[in-house]
Order: structure tokens, then sequence, then C-alpha cells
């Protein structure tokens, strides 16, 4: 996106040019894994201040229109950027390094290993304290996991190593987010 | 239902007036209306001064209705024509209605949401409600003299888009410009000015009559941002009645069996609730077909026998706390709302799970409609330096039917909106020139246990071998919580009719035709109002294209320009004509033509936004 001086030049661009910029672009923030969040939090609030709907409501459909576009383009990039794996895949993708998860199912047989045993455990699982026991020794693998891919992305720039970690995690986010459903059917009850 | 204030024509209305613009809390047994005057919000009077009007309708013989407080008067004498708490059926089925047999109403079955059966004959929850915010709405034109500019309405955070579509058609039917839905804890957290204190996550525990919104929200100076949001839309002060009354039936081994008798106990049991609020215990005094009943209660009763329905407020409030992933302890503060919380079990049981007092300063039952009030005037554009920002969430997944019955998330819950999610499709058979999908509502795997939303037929695919085609289907979710798709083949470009069929709500003709009903009338007084309606319109984008000019008109060229006059000239000429139609025609070549003017401003702000950022960080 220009970043010249003058607002004419940059406004003529059609719509649909100015919101396919990077999330980063967007944001106006580095193209790196590591990012603060409070910045991030900011940043977001203040696009939407001037992008949401709701600022053009008594300017007529057409401004309406466009806003939408906007907050639903700014509201997607927040979600992406905000979320350390999102963002990590985000990064590989940019990068050239795809993700490809339904192509690429391959794994480590430690790690597969360690996945099977997870499974059984929440088979077994019939507890609170159990669950949460398992759910926080998840969230460690979770965060060891996010901190190789900031070092593959940030300081090694070895992508296509990065998206191995990025595939891993994203098992284990699935699992983390089986087992806080069977706590919210527990606490259901 | 009186209607039209005809405005002459030619008169064109002075931009800088104060708009009137109002919020209405369309409450399951209580609605408000309030609106914000010299800088304050205030909620409306009735001729009498009393600020609630009850969520009743009675119809009479004839084609009379009784609405509020004298209907309410009636319930236990004519409990079949008296609709009460309709809230609770809006954008559902006879079969999503537990425990109907409690209730004193004939229900019928129809494609679209259940209706109720009267002497005036079927009456949808859509009608019934629309009398009520029809009913408010001449409240507020009575006290300003003045035609309304726009209203925003809330609604439960946990209703699904059914629900919500429903409450816009009854806002529609009432005559009324819905400016926003807005969720009601959100709506509470903006008239506590929760946001002019530090930074802070506030929990807004909201028990109505007949829904519960627990919502978690982080307000900064002006923006309020919801983090989660959770509650249980068939759960409020109704059930706890209905607890109490059949508690005292099973006591008493009394029967409770015409329509008169449910109607009655009902009654003599919300009574009973309510005083159980300031005493220790209280008597149930009902009449019923089979004797008098005559029952003390203690209050360690009354939550004895409730005690599992504020069990499951409890569990939705951990679950938002979860989903917001954050603990008790993170919360700055816990809002009270609705009437209902002022049952000493409620107090209690808030503060032992957050471990605080909750804050109960403003009256419970008007906080909603004054917060509503100040985002209306927000949205009127009364408050042009206002700095409130309402990122709000969607409660409820949606999803797609995939093979199998299987439910496939597309929008997670508690996504902040507006959104859109894209997913492409293709064809399976050669030549196939059309795609069905069912959207879905809820957090189930199945789609059997989940919401069926709609039906989308998307037509005008080019034939193309079989796996060929990629459609991309976008749906996208509005401000208001509703949904709506695009779709797109990729290769062609050619953009998919899309036909929805909604499985909830109400079809166009039978809005058409419920207007034609309300008027009773001929066509003459429906033509009227759709010519009033398109000049409001026509003035409406007039102004506003007028008002980006003065703003932003160094940004076009003078072609551009050019052409955005002969635009405005056209819609002002269209004004004068008396064909509806032709008048909304020119309205939308103005917005239309306005577009790409809209997208240039849009980015000069954004762009202003950023510029901000570096100079800080200079």
């Amino acid at each position: 996106m220009s970043r010249s001086g003058s607002d004419v030049s940059a406004s003529d661009l059609p719509l649909s040019t100015q919101l396919a910029v990077n999330d980063f672009a967007l944001f106006d923030l580095p193209q790196r894994f590591a990012q603060n969040r409070a910045e991030l939090d900011t940043r977001w609030k203040d696009l939407q201040r001037e992008a949401h709907p709701d600022k053009f409501s008594a300017q007529g459909t057409a401004a309406q229109r466009v806003a939408m576009q906007w907050s639903v383009r700014i509201n997607e990039a927040y979600q992406r950027l905000k979320d350390p794996l999102r963002r990590a895949a985000y990064l590989c993708e940019l990068g050239g390094a795809a993700i490809q998860a339904e192509n690429n199912t391959a794994m480590p047989t430690a790690f597969l290993m360690q996945q099977m045993a997870w499974r059984e455990a929440l088979d077994d699982a019939s507890d609170f304290v159990v669950l949460e026991a398992l759910h926080d020794e998840v969230s460690l693998a979770h965060r060891e996991g996010l901190t190789r891919c900031e070092h593959c992305i940030d300081v090694a720039h070895d992508l296509h190593q990065a998206a191995q970690e990025v595939r891993a995690l994203m098992f284990i986010a699935r699992f983390a987010r089986d087992i806080e459903q069977r706590l919210d059917a527990l606490d259901q009850r | 239902m009186a209607l039209l204030q005809i405005s002459e024509p030619g008169q064109a209305p002075d931009p800088h007036q104060r708009r009137i613009a109002v919020g209405i809390d369309l409450g399951t047994t209580h609605s408000l209306v309030a609106s914000v005057r010299h800088g304050v919000a205030e909620c409306l009077p009735d001729s009498d001064g009393g600020v609630i009007l009850p969520s009743a309708v009675r119809y009479l013989e004839g084609d009379g209705r009784q609405i509020g407080h004298a209907a309410l008067l009636a319930q236990a004498d004519d409990p079949q024509n008296t609709l009460v708490s309709v809230k609770r059926f809006m954008g559902r089925g006879v079969a999503d209605i537990a425990n109907r047999d409690k209730l004193p109403y004939q229900f019928v079955d129809k494609p679209g949401m259940l209706a109720i059966h009267t002497r005036a004959g079927d009456k949808s929850p859509v009608e019934v409600s629309a009398e009520i915010l029809a009913t408010l709405r001449f409240r507020a034109e009575d006290t300003f003299n003045d035609d309304l500019y726009g209203a925003v309405i809330t609604v439960p955070a946990y209703f699904d888009d059914a629900q919500r579509q429903a409450t816009k058609d009854a806002a529609q039917l009432a005559g009324l410009n819905v400016l926003r839905l807005i969720n009601e804890p959100t709506a509470a957290a903006i008239a506590y000015g929760l946001d002019q204190a530090s930074e802070g996550v506030y929990a807004v525990y909201d028990l109505g009559g007949g829904t519960f919104d627990i919502s978690i929200l982080r307000l900064t100076r002006g923006v309020f941002e919801v983090l989660a949001t959770g509650g249980d839309s068939a759960l409020g002060g109704d059930d706890y009645d209905r607890a109490l009354a059949y508690h005292v039936q099973a006591a008493t081994g009394c029967r409770i069996d015409t329509p008169a008798d449910k109607a009655r106990v009902l009654v003599a049991a919300r009574a009973c609730k309510e005083a159980l609020s300031s005493s220790q215990s209280a008597t149930l005094v009902v009449s019923l077909s089979g004797g008098d009943i005559q029952y003390t209660v203690s209050r360690a009763e009354f939550e004895a026998a409730t005690a599992a329905l504020t069990q499951r407020t409890l569990a939705a409030v951990r679950k938002a706390l979860r989903d917001a992933q954050l603990s008790k302890d993170d919360v700055q503060g816990v809002v009270m709302v609705g009437g209902s919380t002022r049952m000493p079990q409620i107090q209690s049981a808030v503060e032992a799970l957050l471990g605080r007092p909750p804050l109960n300063n403003l009256n419970p039952d008007e906080v909603v409609a004054l917060g509503a009030a100040i985002q209306a005037n927000q949205l009127a554009g009364n408050n042009p330096d206002g700095e409130l920002l309402l990122l709000d969430v969607i409660p409820l997944s949606l999803g797609i039917e995939t093979m199998g019955g299987l439910a496939e998330r597309i929008v997670p819950r508690n996504q902040t909106i507006p959104t859109a999610m894209a997913q492409d499709f293709t064809t399976y058979q050669d030549g196939q020139t059309a795609l069905a999908l069912h959207v879905v509502q809820g957090e189930r795997d199945l789609v059997a246990d989940c919401r069926s939303l709609a039906r989308f037929e998307l037509r005008g695919i080019p034939p193309m071998a079989a796996g060929a085609a990629r459609i991309r289907v976008t749906f996208t979710v509005d401000a208001d919580g509703l949904l709506s798709v695009a779709a797109r083949e990729q290769m062609s470009g050619v953009e998919a009719n899309i036909t929805v069929k909604p499985s909830y709500g109400l079809s166009d003709d039978q809005i058409a035709h419920m207007l034609q009903d309300s008027f009773k009338t001929a066509e003459q007084d429906i033509q009227a109002r759709a010519l009033v309606e398109a000049r409001v319109d026509a003035d409406r984008m007039w102004l506003a294209t007028q008002s980006a000019l003065q703003a932003d008109g160094d940004l076009l060229s003078p072609e551009s320009r050019a052409h955005i006059d002969s635009l405005l000239a056209a819609t002002l000429a269209a004004k004068e004509l008396t064909d509806a139609a032709a008048i909304e025609v020119a309205t939308e070549a103005l917005a239309k033509g306005t577009e790409a003017f809209a997208a240039q401003r849009m980015n000069r702000g954004i762009q202003h936004a950023l510029a901000g950022q570096n100079i800080e960080t200079l």
C-alpha cells in the first residue's frame, strides 16, 4: 500500500486493491511472528473507529456498503494476526511455504505416539481434575511449539520448517478444543 | 393503527436539525422506549406517567385490541386471547416450545414460525410484537410531536439469526426504521457508562422475563469490545414463575387443567415470587376451576424449587469466561440487568461465583432502553464527535450441512462482527448448474441438533465438467448479527442467483399480507405509506451525499463531481413523483453512483488513522 503523503493517489486505487494488501501492511505492523499484542489491539480499535458501519449509519447506503467491506477485512486481519498459530501459518503462506495440511499428513513417529497417548487419556478421563491436568499438558506443548515457530520464522528464516511446526500445532490445537468440549459438557450437568 | 404523516412535497428537512432517534427495549414481559434529550437519556412515559409497557396484547371481538396494562389485567379472564411473553416464540416452531402444555394458548403449526389462534384469527409472534413496537412508536411521536428518524432495538445477545430477523420484521410492520439491532447486555454496559472509568473487563448478567444473557466485555474509552457471550434464550423469570406454580401444585394436589387455570396460576405465582424478593415468606392465592388455593411459601422453599434454573445461569457464566479465556479474577465489575435479578438468590449466587458484589445503581428495568437510546442518538448523527464504538460478536456458530448430516463450522461463535467467511464448493455432476446449501446455527456436530436457518439454492452456474467449477460462497454476518450469502463462480466470474428459503421467518408475501391486514382498508393506504417511505429514503440519501461532498469533495475529479451532482438533481426531481418505485430507482442510482466516492473517503479515513500511529512512533 503506498505510503505517499498524497491522499488522492492512494484513494484512487479501486477498493478491491486496497483491501487486498496483506494483514501486516493493513495494520502497519512489521511482517514477523513476534508482535506486541497491546499494540495490535490498539491498531484494531483505531481502524474500526474509522471503518465500522455504525459510523456511517447516517451517511447513506453507499458509504455503509464500503464500510462493511473495510470493517470485515479489518476484523479478518485482526483474527489472523492475534492468534499465534494463524499468524505463523499466514507468515509461511506469505513466504511461499504453504501449509497445505491435507497434502502433508506425514508426521514424525514420536509425535503420533504422543497424540495417541493423549487420545487414550481423554477417553479414560472422567473428572474435572484429570481433564484440567491433561489440558495443562497439551497447552504446554502448544506454547513450546509456538516458541519453535517464532525461532524458525524470525531468526532462522526457515519457513518450511516453520510450516511443519504449524501442521503439528494444528493437531495439538484440535485436541485442546476436544478437551475443552468435554470440560464444557461436564459443567452442564 | 393510525399511520402516516405525509410530509409536504418540496419541503427539504434542515440538515442541521437534530434527528429524533429512540432506543426500544422489546422485552419478554416489559417494553420501554427511551431517547436522548438535552444530552441525557430518558425513558419516555405514557399518558399516565409510567414508562413500562407490559408486553401484552389482547385481541377483542371485532377488530379491537388492547395493548399493555389493559391487556395484562384481562390475562386471567381471557387467557387464550391475551398474548404475553411472545418474545419466547419469535423465530420458533411449535416443537421448539418446551412446556407448552402449561401455557394457555392454542398453538398453530405454520411453515416459518408458529402462530397462536385467537378470536381475531391466527396471530404470528411478529404481528403481536409489531403491536407493542407501534404503541411505543406512537408514544415517542406524541412526545416529540414529530416523526421518528429511526430506532435501535435491543435483542438478547444469545438470540439466533431467526429470532433477530423476526424482530426486524416486527419493526418493519410497526413502521420503524431500524438503525441497528444491539445486544441487551451491551446496551446495559453503555448506560452504565463503564467506558468512562479506566480500562477493564466487565461481566453483564442479564436475566429478563424469558431470556438469559451473560456477556463479558472489555471497555476502554468509548469502545465496547465483547469478548464472549453466552446464555439461554429460553430461560427467564417466567420459568421461575412456572417452577413455583407447579411446586405448589405438587404440594397441594390441585388440578390445573383449563386455559384460565393455567393463566391464573402463572399470574399468582409471579406475584408470589416478587413478594419473596422482599419478604422471607409469601402466600400464593389463586382461584382455580377446582377450587381456591392458598399456599404459603418460604423463601427457602422457593429457592430450593428453582435452584436448578439458577445453576443453569451460572454454568453459562463459567462457559463464557472460558470462551473469553479469563478467570473470575480478571473481571473488574459485574452489572445486573433485568427485573429478575432482584431475586436475592440471583444476587448472592452471582456474588459467590464472581467474587464481588454486583453494580445495581441503575434501574434494571430501564437500563437496556437507556443504552439503546444513547446508541440511537449516535447512529442518527446527532453526536458527530461521539466516540462510542460497539465491537460485538456472533453468539452461536454458523455451519453448513455436509455429507452424513454433519454441521461443518464456517463462522465460529464469539467471532467479532461484521465478519465474512468464504468457502469453495464444486459440482459433482457434469453440466450441473445449481447447488443447494443448508445453513445451520449452533455448537453441535450434527445438523439435526442445530437450528436450521435457511436453505440456499445457487443457480446459474455455467455448465462444466464435474469438479471443474470453483464456486466461492461468502457468508457475511452484519453488525446486527444477520447472515447474508453471496456466491460467485470463480472460473467464469458469474454471480450465482441465490434463492433463500428461511427455515424460520416470514416470507415477503406473509409480511405484505400482514401489512394489508393491519391497515384493514384498501390499497391506497399501502401505496401512500410506500410513497412516504420512498421520499424519506430519497431525502436521507440526498442529505448524506451533500454532507459527504462538503467533507471530502476535494477527492473528486471535476467529471466525477459533475456526475454526482447530476444524480443529486435527479433524486430531488424524483421526489416530486407519486410513484414510489420510480423514487426508489433514483435513490438507488445515487447510492450506486456514490459508492466509489464512499470508498475513497473511507481510504482517506484509514490512512489518517494509520498516519496517526506513525506520528506517535516518531
